[in-house]
């Protein structure tokens, strides 16, 4: 090349502002390129989307359920009660006394008295052994106090102290937390998170698959543009853009789709769980996915449509080269 | 712009497809390759454009030594070379002007550029006013000229042709090969390799023979 032409070319080259202009411009193009390619073969890509979606609301639907449950078991939690037992030689003015100095305590919430005779009044009426106890010349039930801690479930220790402290009392025979089924509960629950968990990551991983599938086909497709591209100049990254964009779509519809699969699934059974609660005489409304939890599925299927492909054009995209 | 010092090309299978080829080309050169199908035509354009590498020997282009450029460097390499097939290698699902676009796409010049290119390049090979037809509504002759469009739409220094008049009439194939002299003289160098003798003939060039992987005879032309 003579200096003539050199600097001749060197005028018209793009300068860096204008290459970054079009770079952004360019991505922007692909973008909806992508799109528009997608929209070119509606029924394939509603399935994989399909596929993507569902896979993705399985875990989802699991997880959301499993969050209404520890809600709800929460929401007992904060019910949980220490019941003290009293030694049978305290009166009830004695009985009296202790629930007023309990009462000041500052992690208790309340406390209620129960007399000897009401809680043989409450036995004979629930347990059925009425009879039976009228058999009995004395009243073996002991007057308890009911006690709600102010702490929260999150604080275990303190509970714990609370009792150690409710069990050295002289007047107390015995003392004991009712939350062991809630702690049974939570261990339950707990193997269902982890097991969630990895069904979540197996199907993650599905997803990763068929997405790098569906763009493995796509680049065979296009197999003679890719072709073209190479030979007049086009970077990898050029040549890859448009397939990470098509994987971002599949990402981003397969989210959405999971998110209605979802959603429509728990309006679905919210009202029989409703109506399931009020036979416990509970009052629970079925949560559906928060804010947050539905950014994190579109986050999370968009990356997955991105790596997925991206494996797929790393693999498949060096074995194209011009013959 | 081209030089070759004792370049060989040998396949994995063991085939030699090019031996100690020794030329150089100046700038704004234009010079024919010739010789019989499988006589190495094909490869000595493949050295040159990076689609393969020598096997043994230099090959200099533009100022590189193209066994120091690396995979990654490749592309930019290429868009200093204006490459013509004998197929086109037109896309069919896109209009001529994304075509001949294509390039500059690629090297990242703003629309206004664009535009403005790709009409001075139709304009040169005679199709300006069909930027929108599909390459599949153009003749075989219309559809080389945009690639030819394509390939000189960025200005590329150097300008490569595998059979470019292949699959066209005496006329058409006239007609290309003046295109390429005008390039040639406004400093372009044009390597062209062909097999048709009987046009080689008529044109004042030089011409490098090739048979069976050796150059065996490297005319210049008396102008």
């Amino acid at each position: 090349m003579n200096n003539t032409s050199r600097q001749h070319d060197s005028q018209h080259r793009p300068n860096l502002v204008t290459l970054l202009q079009s770079y952004f411009i360019r991505h922007i193009q692909v973008f909806f390129y992508s799109l528009g390619q997608l929209s070119r073969t509606p029924v394939s890509t509603l399935m994989t989307c399909m596929v993507i979606g569902i896979a993705l609301a399985l875990p989802t639907g699991l997880y959301t359920l499993l969050k209404n449950a520890q809600q709800l078991s929460g929401d007992w939690e904060s019910t949980a009660q220490i019941s003290v037992f009293l030694k049978k030689n305290i009166t009830a003015s004695q009985a009296k006394n202790l629930k007023q100095d309990i009462q000041h305590w500052p992690d208790v919430l309340s406390v209620d008295y129960i007399s000897r005779e009401q809680a043989l009044k409450e036995f004979q009426e629930l347990s059925g052994f009425g009879n039976a106890l009228k058999a009995l010349n004395s009243n073996p039930l002991p007057s308890v106090l009911i006690i709600k801690p102010r702490l929260s479930h999150t604080n275990e220790q303190a509970t714990q102290k609370l009792l150690n402290k409710l069990v050295n009392l002289k007047q107390t025979d015995k003392a004991q937390l009712d939350m062991q089924w809630v702690r049974r509960l939570y261990a339950i629950m707990n193997i269902v998170e982890r097991g969630v968990l990895i069904l979540g990551l197996l199907l993650a991983l599905a997803v990763l698959l068929v997405v790098g599938n569906t763009i493995r086909l796509a680049i065979q497709n296009r197999r003679k543009e890719i072709v073209v591209m190479k030979l007049i100049g086009g970077t990898d990254a050029f040549i890859r853009r448009p397939f990470l964009y098509t994987g971002f779509w599949y990402g981003l519809f397969g989210g959405i789709i999971a998110w209605l699969l979802v959603s429509f699934t728990l309006l679905s059974i919210s009202s029989p769980i409703e109506k399931l609660t009020t036979l416990y005489q509970n009052q629970f409304e079925l949560n559906n996915m928060s804010f947050l939890t539905t950014l994190a599925l579109l986050g999370l299927s968009i990356l997955l449509g991105l790596f997925g492909s991206w494996f797929a054009v790393g693999r498949h995209l060096r074995e194209i080269e011009p013959q | 712009m081209i030089r070759f010092v004792n370049a060989s090309k040998r396949y994995s299978s063991g085939f030699d497809a090019l031996q100690n080829v020794n030329f150089h080309m100046a700038p704004g050169e234009m010079a024919f390759l010739t010789g019989h199908s499988g006589a190495g035509k094909s490869s000595l354009l493949k050295l040159i454009a990076l689609l393969e590498r020598s096997s043994r020997g230099q090959v200099i282009v533009n100022n590189q030594n193209l066994t120091k450029v690396p995979r990654r460097r490749i592309p930019y390499f290429r868009r200093n070379i204006g490459i013509i097939f004998q197929d086109h290698q037109l896309l069919f699902d896109r209009t001529v002007f994304d075509n001949v676009a294509l390039p500059l796409i690629i090297a990242g010049y703003s629309r206004h550029d664009i535009a403005k290119r790709v009409r001075a390049a139709l304009d040169k090979v005679g199709l300006l006013g069909k930027e929108k037809k599909y390459p599949i509504t153009l003749s075989g002759g219309e559809q080389q000229r945009v690639g030819i469009a394509r390939a000189v739409v960025n200005k590329p220094p150097l300008i490569l042709a595998d059979e470019p008049t292949g699959n066209l009439d005496p006329e058409l194939s006239a007609e290309i090969m003046g295109l390429f002299q005008d390039f040639s003289d406004v400093g372009v160098t044009v390597l062209v390799a062909t097999h048709d003798i009987a046009l080689i003939s008529q044109l004042p060039y030089r011409t490098l023979t090739l048979k069976d992987g050796k150059l065996i005879n490297d005319t210049q032309s008396a102008s």
